[in-house]
């Protein structure tokens, strides 16, 4: 599309399959809520207690915190840093990277540990990169083939211009 | 690159203003913040400076309304302008569909906006784009002070290519939705063409 760039195509299975995921890690580490981020900062899926969250802007700098620690790490001559820690005096923040483009953050409180929450990351880390792999190739094939009905394909000015009205 | 979620049936795109510092790119998505609708934006987080210096981005969600059944959200992001933040706009421009480059018409500020477009230039390519190739607009800033530079000569400077260009206070609101539209419109034909 735009040179290099694609777009990232969320498809339903691939997505329940993703919350599926999340609850599971939600109730095994005893977490407040989880997010998964895309690493340019849109949100593509959360679950917990995030009703009083602004989960836009949460995902949007967790993609910049991921993005600067990431110049920080190249600066040291890493590749990248994988896994972030924020302790809160209540709230704390678990972020790691999962499949290189998404980013996977728990948040939890005393009602879990550091430990229990890297510990279940790491086996649900496997499991998403699953997902995500498949989700990389159901879109390059059906990317192949011409596209699923894009909902932008029958797009006309006047749809665009009824935006901003 | 956008991102096209099925299951909620929304598209996320995200605009990038780029320019010299103190040339409002800030005060842009201010002035978009105050005039949009509550239920249509998000909160506007701004990483800043004491001085309201931009320090690493200033960030607007703007949920403009649906199409064919979808939603369609504009995540608006500044870059810090000061010359010394350069590491921080690389990464900001990481995943861009459409840049706005934000000039300062100010007579003395026209060295600053020709280094600006040559940074904005280098670092897309470090990312693998090409200025060309993406959704662009020029926006005219600060046209309401005495001393500007002729507008033809920004343009042999800025915009060779002619693409959509805007005069604009940001200030006061002139041109600034003019601008914002102009970005969006030219992503959303791009996303049409990707749908081919």
């Amino acid at each position: 599309m735009f040179g290099s760039q694609a777009s990232l195509v969320m498809y339903d299975e691939e997505f329940q399959q993703i919350v599926n995921l999340a609850d599971k890690l939600l109730r095994e580490s005893n977490a407040k809520a989880v997010f998964l981020v895309d690493r340019n900062g849109q949100l593509m899926a959360a679950t917990g207690e995030t009703e009083h969250l602004d989960t836009t802007s949460l995902a949007s700098l967790t993609a910049g915190n991921i993005a600067a620690t990431g110049g920080l790490a190249k600066l040291i001559g890493e590749k990248e840093f994988s896994i972030l820690f924020h302790e809160g005096e209540k709230d704390n923040i678990h972020i790691s990277i999962v499949a290189g483009r998404v980013i996977l953050v728990v948040i939890f409180d005393h009602r879990s540990s550091l430990g229990l929450v890297r510990l279940r990351v790491k086996k649900a880390s496997d499991a998403l990169g699953s997902v995500f792999g498949e989700l990389t190739r159901k879109s390059e094939s059906v990317g192949s083939l011409g596209g699923p009905q894009n909902p932008f394909a029958e797009i006309s000015d006047d749809d665009i211009d009824n935006l901003f009205s | 690159m956008s991102f096209i979620n099925y299951a909620s049936r929304e598209i996320n795109c995200k605009i990038v203003y780029y320019g010299p510092g103190l040339c409002g790119k800030t005060t842009n998505l201010q002035t978009i913040y105050n005039r949009t609708a509550p239920d249509a934006r998000g909160k506007m987080i701004s990483l800043a400076t004491e001085t309201e210096r931009t320090l690493f981005f200033d960030f607007l969600p703007l949920a403009l309304g649906d199409i064919r059944g979808f939603k369609t959200r504009f995540h608006l992001y500044t870059v810090p302008g000061q010359v010394f933040y350069d590491a921080s706009r690389k990464l900001i421009l990481k995943g861009v569909d459409g840049v706005v480059f934000v000039a300062d018409c100010q007579e003395e500020r026209l060295d600053a906006n020709i280094e600006s477009m040559e940074n904005l230039k280098d670092n897309l390519e470090e990312h693998g784009y090409q200025l060309e190739n993406l959704p662009f607009v020029v926006q005219y800033n600060k046209v309401d002070l005495p001393n500007l530079s002729p507008i033809d000569e920004l343009q042999g400077f800025l915009n060779p290519n002619m693409v959509p260009e805007f005069k604009a206070c940001a200030l006061t609101g002139e041109g600034v939705f003019e601008t914002l539209k102009a970005v969006a419109k030219q992503i959303l034909i791009e996303l049409k063409k990707g749908a081919g």
